[in-house]
């Protein structure tokens, strides 16, 4: 879903690191809060940026004949809430994009917005109307993970359509062309996010049961929270 | 196998099922290059709406070949895949050992703290 270096206009890349900043400054605040607070969770969190990294190497084969990756932004925005995931998310593509030449520097404003800023917080709001709609842990794991990796995709369409509207039918029209490339191509590969997030979630409650109850993803039993209330 | 890895195994069949599918039912037989990056085809598709349009900027580093390429996406992968490997490794060998103190505890009932079970 990388926007290429030097394939936004200046105007847009400084645009969309503009609008990147604030959130990613707010996360690393957030990120040294949560590991002053809680520096157990630097386990966790250094997996959470793990899965990231597998999932956006790893470029699978879809529907539309063409190859592109996962993000795996769901299962940190979960786990951590968005804002940490934005840092995680921004360090992902500046890897790739100083090593890998793939995405770039110019575009990593861009870039980090779809996939570090509007995908954990799309995902991370998915789970949470599922959960409040009574959904079961995974059920909101698994729509959680989809809708960030898919509103991702859809972002960078509307990213490059306002960046190079179609002569004839405008933003539209553009948005319809990079929406077939990405968004079309992205499906299957979203509902594998949602699976491996799944699974990974599922390995989470099986053994760290006591990180996933501190942050909230697993409700306390009854019982234990009265003992807090009094302590 | 119990329940639990029955139902990983799944997840993990599905995955690669809709990782192989495309190419089993040969969905990229109508393109010249099938199985290109989609990154790639937005690049064609800008091109397309804009025929002057240059990149004015190129990335500092470019891996030389497609091999090296290929070789950092993999280092990539497996730097993610190490770290998690080694979270889930030491998680289940802490659990593990808490599990035997507190066998041991209760083989031992004189124990002082044989009845927390944290």
């Amino acid at each position: 879903m990388h926007i290429a270096e030097g394939y936004l206009p200046p105007v847009h890349a400084a645009a969309w690191g503009v609008a990147s900043a604030p959130f990613v400054v707010h996360g690393v605040r957030a990120l040294t809060r949560e590991v002053r607070a809680n520096p157990e969770s630097t386990l966790l969190l250094g997996a959470s940026g793990a899965f990231t990294f597998v999932l956006s190497a790893l470029k699978l084969p879809s529907v539309t004949g063409s190859c592109s990756h996962p993000t795996g932004t769901g299962l940190g925005a979960i786990l951590f809430r968005p804002p940490i995931m934005a840092v995680l998310g921004t360090i992902t593509l500046l890897f790739q994009a100083l090593l890998l030449a793939h995405g770039g520097l110019t575009t990593l404003g861009a870039n980090a917005f779809s996939m570090a800023i509007v995908g954990p917080w799309a995902g991370y709001g998915t789970y949470l109307l599922f959960r409040r709609f009574g959904a079961p842990l995974m059920v909101g794991v698994f729509f959680g993970a989809f809708v960030a990796d898919l509103s991702t995709y859809c972002v960078t369409s509307v990213q490059l359509a306002v960046a190079f509207p179609d002569p004839g039918s405008g933003v539209a029209g553009s948005l319809a062309k990079f929406g077939g490339i990405f968004a079309v191509t992205q499906l299957p590969l979203a509902v594998s996010e949602g699976l491996l997030t799944v699974l990974v979630m599922r390995l989470l409650t099986q053994s760290s049961k006591g990180d996933l109850l501190r942050l909230g993803v697993l409700a306390r039993p009854e019982p234990k929270r009265h003992e807090e209330a009094a302590a | 196998m119990s329940r639990n890895a029955k139902i990983n195994t799944l997840l993990l069949a599905l995955v690669a099922a809709l990782a192989v599918l495309p190419l089993a039912l040969g969905l990229g037989d109508h393109k010249e290059e099938p199985f290109t990056g989609a990154d790639g085809e937005a690049e064609t598709a800008i091109t397309e709406i804009e025929p002057d349009y240059e990149p004015w900027f190129s990335p500092l580093y470019e891996p030389p070949s497609g091999e090296i390429e290929s070789a950092l996406f993999s280092l990539q992968a497996a730097l993610g895949a190490g770290v998690l490997a080694y979270y889930f490794g030491l998680r289940r060998g802490r659990r593990q050992g808490e599990e035997r103190a507190a066998a041991r505890a209760e083989g031992a009932p004189s124990a002082p703290d044989a009845d927390t079970d944290a």
